[in-house]
């Protein structure tokens, strides 16, 4: 025995060099393994900004190449010739306009539903909820049917019809139902009935109660499901394609799609990566700014 | 009596919108559907014509259609699990396992986190055409490029039928393992520090940290993330139509049900045929849904 260490000392010593060990590599996999996703999701976003700038011939050469020089003019051909700008501008309407009529109607069968027991008051909620579980592919022929039917209705058939987008955001909000008030009922339930019932004995009719006091302190509730109802329709992609098939009326997921699958001898391939750029571009800043809501909106949904 | 007209007044009101629409625009199509299953309407004739379950004998005896449910099926197991695994991972990492005392996660974890969600916020089209570039096929594409520069043969990510349903799986897992690596931090955030804590001064290492603390403790969210991915796997429509040659090709190897329903209905015009893919699809979603509520009641663990 050269050295005169306790048999505690001695362990301790040994369950920290064995610790090291153990975790030595492991720190280094977990880290390369983070490192390597992170890859993952940057370099194919970053390497369709580089092609965004390129000129046709250098897309079609070296996959990795620098642009010799930097083509802004992809930019405008896809803005104006690729119609990249019409198809935000409608999208941009169109999800407006949807995500307001889903909160707002939303909002209100939920708040009528969670807090007021009538008659058939379950059954409507789980008419409600039921739609949760189907997949929508099931009603897309009938839907077709529907919203051109809807086209011969007098005085307003016009506008909400096939290839109309007040008739877009009627389906966006009639689709946009279940969760949106099978999230909110929930939400409306937990909130305490005191004040609520105070304005009530003082006078206030329900309508004002609603506007007034609930929905105010529902806040957080509606935020997350106005964020997860904005994704979700700026992103459809399913329900455009079969009721918007006039090009000018299209949206922007519809217009990006077109551009790939459109290919020919003379597809534009520069603006096609501009195209892509101008999409992606606005999101990940938007994102960037809201990412703390944007993330606890959208996990807050699925735990519920 | 006069507040107990307003308050149905009142409820009336509130309803008669939302509900009026749900049941146009919702309801009705979906009931519609069950109908159009059993009749040859193809959109010419005023009534379609009532032929029974015939649309489903020829459904069972088609190839596409088995290749379709196949496909769905297939990323109904894959697409859970290997998201799962790999989020739960990278959540573990981020927020539990960055080594040493405390239970802390790696330096540098808000930022992983913000970054790996990005994908989630892209539209799904977006996506698909960023992937169909990124897997070209000559050494322009931007794997191919540098596997041809190696003096590799290219890999046919969508031309080689026996490749591209893994491109396909490869990109919907990229795209979704974000989200659930925030889900699974939001439920660990919910466990207190102090039970990795106890166990790591029991001389719990990392791994059975992982496996005897957070894996247990996060259970009720990898089922929720479950059911999300499989609703997934079974809806998968835009990636499969947007970013595969021929819509679901090379020669039917990434088909799926909904590609099907909307080929039959859109391209052929054949509404009963699609309609009863559609009811087919709807009992795999039920029939779904049923058996992992099933298959997860478990007892809780309270903390």
């Amino acid at each position: 025995m050269p050295t005169m260490t306790s048999p505690a000392v001695e362990t301790s010593r040994r369950a920290v060099r064995q610790e090291r060990r153990r975790l030595g590599p492991l720190s280094a996999l977990s880290h390369a393994a983070l490192l390597l996703w992170t890859v993952l999701t940057v370099v194919p976003i970053l390497w369709t900004f580089l092609a965004s700038v390129k000129s046709e011939d250098e897309i079609f050469g070296d996959a990795w190449s620098l642009p010799a020089s930097l083509r802004w003019d992809n930019f405008a051909r896809a803005w104006e010739q690729a119609h990249i700008g019409q198809y935000m501008l409608n999208s941009v309407i169109v999800v407006a306009f949807s995500t307001f009529g889903t909160m707002l109607l939303g909002s209100m069968a939920a708040y009528v539903l969670a807090r007021y027991p009538f008659r058939g008051n379950r059954a409507c909620y789980l008419l409600f909820v039921s739609g949760l579980a189907f997949p929508v592919y099931l009603a897309l022929t009938p839907l077709f049917f529907v919203v051109q039917n809807m086209g011969n209705v007098p005085l307003i058939g016009p506008f909400i019809g096939l290839n109309t987008h007040a008739g877009l955001v009627l389906v966006y909000i009639a689709y946009s139902m279940p969760f949106t008030v099978f999230f909110l009922a929930a939400f409306f339930r937990t909130l305490p009935t005191a004040v609520a019932e105070a304005a009530l004995v003082d006078g206030a009719s329900h309508t004002r109660v609603f506007f007034q006091i609930m929905l105010p302190m529902a806040r957080p509730g509606i935020i997350s499901v106005t964020i997860f109802n904005v994704l979700g329709q700026w992103n459809q992609y399913q329900l455009p394609l079969v009721l918007l098939q006039e090009r000018d009326t299209w949206v922007l997921p519809q217009g990006i799609a077109d551009i790939s699958t459109a290919a020919g001898y003379d597809q534009d391939w520069s603006a096609l990566f501009a195209a892509l750029t101008l999409a992606i571009l606005p999101m990940l800043v938007i994102y960037t700014i809201f990412q703390r809501q944007i993330q606890s909106g959208l996990t807050a949904g699925a735990l519920k | 009596m006069i507040n107990r007209y307003r308050r149905g007044l009142f409820i009336t009101a509130f309803l008669a919108a939302p509900v009026t629409l749900y049941l146009v625009y919702v309801i009705s199509p979906y009931t519609q559907a069950f109908y159009i299953a059993m009749t040859d309407w193809r959109g010419v004739t005023a009534t379609p014509n009532f032929i029974g379950l015939d649309n489903f004998v020829r459904l069972f005896a088609d190839s596409i259609f088995w290749k379709a449910v196949t496909h769905n099926a297939a990323l109904l197991l894959l697409l859970p699990l290997l998201t799962i695994v790999i989020a739960l991972f990278f959540a573990f990492l981020l927020n539990v396992g960055g080594g040493g005392r405390g239970a802390a996660g790696v330096p540098g974890s808000r930022f992983y986190r913000v970054l790996f969600f990005f994908p989630q916020v892209l539209a799904v089209t977006v996506v698909a055409v960023l992937f169909q570039q990124v897997f070209r096929p000559d050494g322009s594409g931007m794997l191919n490029g540098p596997l041809m520069a190696l003096g590799l043969r290219p890999v046919g990510f969508l031309s080689d039928p026996g490749i591209a349903f893994w491109s396909v799986l490869g990109v919907m897992v990229w795209q979704a393992v974000g989200f659930y690596v925030v889900l699974f931090s939001a439920g660990l955030a919910s466990i207190p520090r102090d039970m990795f804590e106890a166990a790591q001064i029991d001389g719990a290492g990392r791994v059975s940290l992982f496996f005897r603390i957070t894996l247990p403790l996060l259970w009720d969210t990898v089922q929720v993330a479950w059911v999300y991915l499989g609703i997934l796997a079974l809806d998968v429509f835009a990636i499969v139509w947007v970013m595969t040659d021929q819509h679901g090709g090379p020669d039917f190897s990434t088909t799926v049900m909904a590609t099907e329903i909307y080929r039959n209905a859109f391209t052929y015009f054949r509404f009963g045929y699609a309609s009863a893919l559609g009811v087919v699809m709807f009992f795999f979603t039920v029939g779904f849904a049923v058996l992992s509520l099933r298959l997860s009641r478990r007892e809780r663990i309270e903390y």
